[in-house]
């Protein structure tokens, strides 16, 4: 076994940290240390965090974090912020947000760029978490980029999804539209301190009733993130929510499409990689001259794409 | 300019230069680091920026969860003989003995041997142009 995962196992954060970097980037190293981490990662609760950009998911998330050490429990926070599409390049902030949390020795936090994911999440993700939960972190917190109408995929990568409102932005209409609250197992009004919060939970209230339930009632809580109010009933209701996974019997359902998922798109990554390994830069520009100019479509270039790859 | 076409749905796999940008004391001039965190992510790197106001454990706690492969301290307050040996202490004292160190801001040039002998490779000062300082970073700092 290696010293790094010795250490790891040891709960050296220095040993975590290291061992993050190279699972986020997908390196053989890495993707041998996931091999042999991930059977002990599927204890922790992994909870996300999404909502519009600015909505307050990070302070949230830092509230949440110092209620549960209150509480006695360790806290792993993975936050991930937009990639520059242009450069690839990326200014990770969601930290500023939580200072109060830095010295304590319960909670890691780490900043993740989404490089290039659609989704509000980054494409090694779930390997990302799948560390931290292997690392002992009871409660494993994901902040999304800031989405806005169709950035679902965290409902996969977590087991219970938070979804941020603000009041006075149009969040109701924007929640109804993007159907984004569909995906919602604990909704927040948070910046309760701003006038319309109440008008707000009843017209999320009044959304909610016409979604189908699934046998559970999606709660609404009212929050301000910057002093703590509301927070410790949110945390409890995301505890209700686990517990309600657990009773339903609906955990092994999201466990097991999560699986499905995972692997399914892991495939199509290796698939795609080795396309490109097999098929020469010439034949590749060949192909995309002819669909720029319109002699071939898209569909019919890629398949003989497909086809001439080496798929070793 | 378009996005790469390399971009995919599922986003890229890589590795990526990590860059802790950060203020230590509570020195409020934050313009030149915000500044600095910009060319840098403009340059491709990821840049993890913590604000103002961070305490020398604070700091190394920070580029110790976040893996970085350089730190940056912006500092215009003149406190910088104090607090820098403190944060390599911190940084050293968590087994972060690789990492890059750099600074820049308000720095008088009789100090820069001190600094150059607590380990920091470069001080960059008012009137920079960005483009060094990307510069030093890719020449200075390969991902492994
Ligand atoms: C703007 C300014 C302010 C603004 C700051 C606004 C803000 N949010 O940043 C305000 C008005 C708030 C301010 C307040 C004060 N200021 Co003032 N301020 C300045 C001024 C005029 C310009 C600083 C600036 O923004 N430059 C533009 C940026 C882009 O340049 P830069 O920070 O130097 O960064 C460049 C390089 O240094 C380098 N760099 C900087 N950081 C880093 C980090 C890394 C990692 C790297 C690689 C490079 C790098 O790259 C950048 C790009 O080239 C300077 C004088 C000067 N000419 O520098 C005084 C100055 C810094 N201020 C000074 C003082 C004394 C103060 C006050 C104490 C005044 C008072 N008595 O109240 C307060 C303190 C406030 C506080 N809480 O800290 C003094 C500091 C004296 C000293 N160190 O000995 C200075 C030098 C003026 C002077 N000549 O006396 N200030
Ligand atoms: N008044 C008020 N302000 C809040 C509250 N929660 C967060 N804020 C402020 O809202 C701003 C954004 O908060 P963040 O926590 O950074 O929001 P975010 O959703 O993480 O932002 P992104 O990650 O950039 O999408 C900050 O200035 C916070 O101080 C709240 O409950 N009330
Ligand atoms: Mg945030």
């Amino acid at each position: 076994m290696s010293d790094l995962i010795e250490r790891f196992l040891a709960g050296e954060r220095r040993a975590l940290s290291r061992i993050l970097t190279r699972v986020e980037n997908g390196t053989p190293e890495g993707r041998e240390y996931l091999r042999q981490l991930y059977p002990r990662s599927g204890r922790a609760h992994t909870i996300g965090v999404t909502g519009s950009a600015g909505s307050g998911k990070s302070s949230l998330t830092g509230a949440l974090a110092a209620e549960l050490r209150k509480r006695g429990h360790e806290v792993g926070i993975i936050a991930v912020d937009p990639s520059s599409p242009f450069t690839q390049g990326a200014i990770l902030g969601d930290r500023i947000r939580m200072q109060d949390l830095v010295l304590d020795p319960g909670v890691f936090v780490r900043s993740m760029a989404s490089r290039g994911a659609l989704g509000g999440l980054a494409p090694t993700i779930d390997d990302v978490v799948a560390v931290m939960d292997a690392f002992g972190f009871p409660y494993v917190f994901v902040e999304t980029v800031g989405a806005g109408q169709d950035e679902v995929e965290i409902a996969g990568t977590a087991l219970t999804t938070v979804l941020v409102n603000n009041p006075g932005t149009g969040d109701d209409i924007q929640a109804l539209k993007a159907g984004i609250i569909e995906i919602a197992d604990v909704l927040v009004v948070n910046k309760a301190d701003r006038p319309g919060a109440d008008v707000l939970v009843s017209q999320l209230r009044a959304l909610l009733s016409l979604a189908p339930s699934e046998g559970r009632e999606v709660p609404i809580l009212s929050t301000v993130a910057t002093t703590g109010d509301g927070v410790p009933e949110l945390v409890d209701a995301i505890d209700e929510h686990r517990a309600w996974l657990d009773s339903s019997g609906e955990l092994e359902k999201h466990r097991r499409q999560e699986a499905r998922h995972q692997v399914l798109s892991v495939a199509q990554r290796i698939l795609l990689d080795r396309i490109r390994r097999g098929t020469s830069e010439e034949t590749l520009g060949e192909l995309v001259a002819q669909v720029a100019g319109r002699d071939l479509d898209p569909h019919t270039a890629a398949e003989q794409l497909v086809e001439q790859g080496e798929l070793v | 300019m378009t996005a790469s076409p390399e971009t995919s749905a599922q986003g890229e796999t890589g590795q990526k230069i990590r860059v802790l940008i950060a203020k230590p004391g509570l020195d409020g001039h934050d313009r030149g680091a915000k500044i600095v965190a910009r060319a840098l992510r403009d340059g491709g790197c990821e840049v993890i920026y913590t604000g103002i106001r961070q305490t020398p454990q604070m700091i190394a706690e920070a580029a110790l969860q976040e893996d970085v492969d350089v730190v940056g301290l912006s500092i215009l307050s003149g406190a910088h003989l104090e607090l820098f040996p403190r944060i390599v202490e911190e940084l050293r004292s968590r087994g972060l003995d690789d990492v890059i160190l750099f600074c820049g801001g308000i720095i008088p040039e009789e100090d820069t041997d001190a600094l150059e002998a607590m380990g920091f490779s470069a001080i960059f000062r008012p009137g920079t142009n960005t483009r060094d300082i990307v510069s030093f970073v890719y020449d200075n700092a390969s991902s492994e």
